[in-house]
């Protein structure tokens, strides 16, 4: 069963702020933020009201369609806000949090000695079921069905990508309670993807109870969207669950200690990050909390919640997002630089093409910035996509599909396979500057309207 | 800072072409040429949140610099003016229909014309008179490109359009005698290709000749190194896709070699060595610049073998077979260009049949 996978078709983009192996920090109080829109189409209801206090594990919102699905507090506080929509449902919630340790305690066994529902049940009344994901879509996966299989990766490709075996360091316990745990909710098995570059390096091939594959290559080989693709992919009608590696440690201290405990350790990178380190926190930090970490000499930041790829721009005032584990301090472009796309050389700017001669200087890093370098065109260089994107799909034809807005024709060519993540490299390295994301963005959106 | 008197004047000017401005109505242009002389500030919003420096001006003005050895080398053969002329004319109403219809529809204009107007003079006869170049440029751009909807959306390669228009608008200029370069003004001499009926014996120029473009022809297409060099830029930067231009010379070779191997007599064109073919005529020219194309091309790699191989052994096959046309290359490329997206269709629909496979074995 088990898989060596060789992703050939990627890039690993030279980006300079690489995280140092050290904790920097550790946040525990201040202002803290919950948004909805961390999770694809949630529409919530408030669960607490202005003025409140909450304490860790309390639920703050629920989704309104699925009431079970509850999103709780993973700290101790005040809630100062609640933000609505337009429709009445929940924005954001906010909290001003303290050092005080109180939570809601549940009565935990051995997942073993449970049955698969009484699992789910405690995962949803513990508030942990939203780390549990579901592909097609990205979303909160759904507790009635019961997916083909799990799917969790072991490392993470993106552009200076968090070290788990750095920010997991000694929870190989709580780890391996995680895949008992999640291993009770299929019958398909846990697909672990393990990284080649440090099979012998790291302690996760010690777990049990999974089926170890290895894979090998440049981003996106640690999106767990490609690894389904090459191990099972998805099928019309199917499900496949997928959980990010730092979640199953939440499950298994969860299902260790009995309260919800999302604190974990972020990576803060980016060029223009001063220290890049680790920060440990719990989602919802504000991210002026690790301020001194801004480089401020570099001109106007891009504070970005998640990875330069598919993170979001949140602002130095800006939260932490429930499924992020890095944050990504970016400089603003600035300026406009003359008859740049002519230059022979522009050895300071980086191109995965050969059509600019940095790749001559051999493997070095690039300082990058936000500027977009170029206008927005149709499509015309249809090959460059598939240098990038190692699926068993055309994407330059699916993106049209979406376009076109035509259903059918997405579902054959592969919709249900994809997320915006697994076309992040289409959208960088596109000459033409279109936005790829929005694009799948959209044809997600739609094929969710038709179910 | 290079450039920084022509950035404070573009950025001085620019208030009169926004919206409300005086010359609002040439925004497309104010746009065009101040995207020219900087790289746009404009910054991500959605999605990734850097973007590789590579955009579509880098590429195009890479496959021009890819042409230049082949313009350089019509300049010498024909005289820097003459050449000259030939480009004035094609830019001028070129980007002149460009930048209205650009203007007309209120978006940036693109790009694609600068590699479109640097091929059409190269693969037009010298003598071809300017009016009927200027005929056939306005054809392209309007009917080939713009009527589809710009660079990008057009089905068939609008350089190759123009040389159809003239082709078969005005077929006394473009087929038989040609301007010889070298001789008196007035004397002209038949092309390669028409000298092949008799086969390799009534052939009368060397194989240097060949390669380094001492024949008549199109002003660009004669001089093979010039095209080498070329193709070396394109495939080293890799604005070009490899396969199309490979498979299209396997593709002319192996019709080259069954034509060798089923040739009657050596008197008979059938017999003139396969190689020789990727000498003459268009062959080279269009093999390295336009069955590449990316956009008339197939869009799928497997696809772009066999566009490639079909447009190599069609237009040999015109050679060889058709009496009508001793030039090929033009057709095949057009033709494999009207049926790529059908190439492509069957492409995708092995990748879809196969998702649906998967999906009935579960």
């Amino acid at each position: 069963m088990s898989e060596h996978i060789r992703i050939k078709k990627g890039l690993d983009i030279p980006l300079t702020g690489e995280a140092q192996l050290y904790v920097a920090k550790r946040v525990t109080t201040g202002t803290m933020a919950f948004r909805t829109s961390d999770f694809r189409g949630l529409k919530a209801k408030a669960e607490v009201a202005e003025g409140d206090r909450v304490i860790t594990g309390q639920p703050l919102f629920s989704d309104i369609r699925r009431p079970r699905v509850i999103f709780c507090s993973p700290a101790c506080g005040e809630v100062t806000s609640v933000t609505r929509k337009e429709d009445g449902s929940v924005e954001e919630v906010r909290i001003v949090s303290d050092a005080s340790k109180e939570h809601v305690s549940f009565e935990v066994r051995k997942p073993s000695a449970m049955d698969r529902s009484a699992i789910v049940d405690l995962l949803l009344k513990g508030g942990l079921w939203p780390c549990i994901r579901q592909r097609p879509f990205g979303i909160i996966a759904d507790p009635e069905r019961m997916p083909n299989s799990i799917f969790v990766s072991a490392f993470s490709s993106v552009p200076l990508a968090p070290d788990y075996d750095f920010a997991l360091a000694g929870q190989l316990d709580d780890l391996q309670t995680g895949i008992d745990v999640l291993g009770r909710l299929t019958r398909g098995g846990i697909h672990l993807c393990l990284p080649v570059r440090n099979f012998a390096g790291t302690d996760f091939h010690k777990l049990k109870g999974v089926i170890q594959h290895s894979v090998y290559g440049p981003h996106p080989a640690g999106n767990v969207g490609v690894q389904i693709n090459r191990i099972s992919p998805i099928n019309k009608g199917e499900v496949i669950w997928t959980v990010n590696l730092q979640h199953v440690a939440a499950i298994g201290r969860f299902f260790t200690n009995g309260y919800y405990d999302m604190r974990r350790l972020v990576a803060m990178t980016g060029p223009a990050a001063l220290n890049p380190s680790y920060v440990e926190c719990a989602p919802g930090m504000c991210l002026s909390d690790i301020e001194d970490h801004f480089d401020h000499w570099q001109g106007t930041l891009r504070i970005i919640s998640g990875d330069v790829l598919t993170g979001s721009n949140v602002g130095r005032e800006g939260f932490l997002r429930f499924y992020d584990d890095m944050i990504t301090i970016l400089q603003e472009g600035e300026g406009r630089e003359s008859f740049g796309w002519i230059k022979p050389l522009r050895f300071n700017k980086f191109s995965f093409s050969h059509l600019y001669p940095a790749h001559l200087l051999g493997p070095h890093k690039f300082e990058m910035d936000t500027l977009v370098n170029g206008s927005v065109r149709a499509f015309v260089m249809n090959d460059i996509y598939g240098k990038v994107f190692p699926m068993d799909i055309y994407p330059v034809e699916l993106f049209k599909a979406i376009l076109a807005g035509d259903r059918e024709k997405m579902e054959q060519l592969g919709i249900y396979e994809v997320v915006e993540e697994d076309v992040a490299l289409c959208e960088y390295v596109c000459p033409s500057k279109i936005e790829i994301q929005e694009i799948v963005s959209k044809g997600i959106d739609l094929m969710m309207e038709e179910e | 800072m290079k450039g920084g008197g022509i950035r404070r004047f573009m950025d001085n000017i620019r208030p009169h072409f926004e919206k409300g401005g005086k010359y609002q109505w040439l925004h497309s242009t104010y746009e065009a040429f101040d995207t020219f002389f900087s790289v746009p500030g404009t910054l991500t919003c959605k999605g990734s949140h850097i973007r590789d420096c590579l955009d579509l001006k880098r590429l195009m003005i890479t496959v021009v610099f890819a042409l230049l050895p082949c313009f350089v080398a019509a300049c010498i053969h024909y005289g820097f003016f003459k050449v000259l002329s030939l480009y004035l004319v094609t830019f001028i109403v070129g980007l002149g229909l460009e930048f209205a219809f650009a203007q007309i529809r209120g978006k940036e204009v693109s790009e694609g014309f600068l590699v479109t107007g640097m091929i059409i003079p190269l693969i037009i006869p010298i003598t071809t008179p300017l009016w009927m170049l200027a005929l056939a440029v306005a054809f392209a751009v309007i009917i080939g490109k713009e009527a589809f909807g710009g660079t990008g959306m057009n089905i068939w390669n609008p350089a190759l359009l123009a040389r159809a228009f003239l082709f078969f608008g005005y077929p006394s200029h473009m087929t038989g005698n040609v301007w010889v370069p070298g001789a008196a003004d007035a004397v002209s001499g038949a092309t390669p290709l028409m000298q092949l009926d008799g086969g390799l014996e009534t052939l009368r120029y060397s194989v240097s000749d060949l390669f380094w473009g001492n024949i008549p022809g199109s002003v660009g297409e004669g001089c093979t190194f010039a095209i080498l060099l070329g193709a070396f830029i394109l495939l080293v930067t890799g604005a070009a896709n490899y396969r199309a231009m490979f498979s299209c010379v396997l593709g002319a070779l192996t019709v080259g070699l069954i034509a060798n191997l089923a040739a009657p007599s050596p008197e008979s064109a059938l017999a003139v060595p396969a190689w020789y073919h990727l000498l003459m005529g268009g062959f080279a020219f269009g093999a390295v610049f336009m069955v590449t194309d990316p956009v008339t091309g197939a869009q799928t790699n497997t696809g772009k073998w066999i566009c490639g191989f079909l447009v190599g052994a069609i237009a040999i096959m015109i050679r060889l077979f058709s009496p009508a046309y001793p030039e090929g290359m033009m057709i095949a490329i057009l033709l494999m260009n009207t049926f790529a997206p059908l190439i492509d269709h069957c492409v995708v629909a092995s990748n879809i049949n196969r998702r649906l496979a998967r999906s009935k074995t579960v």
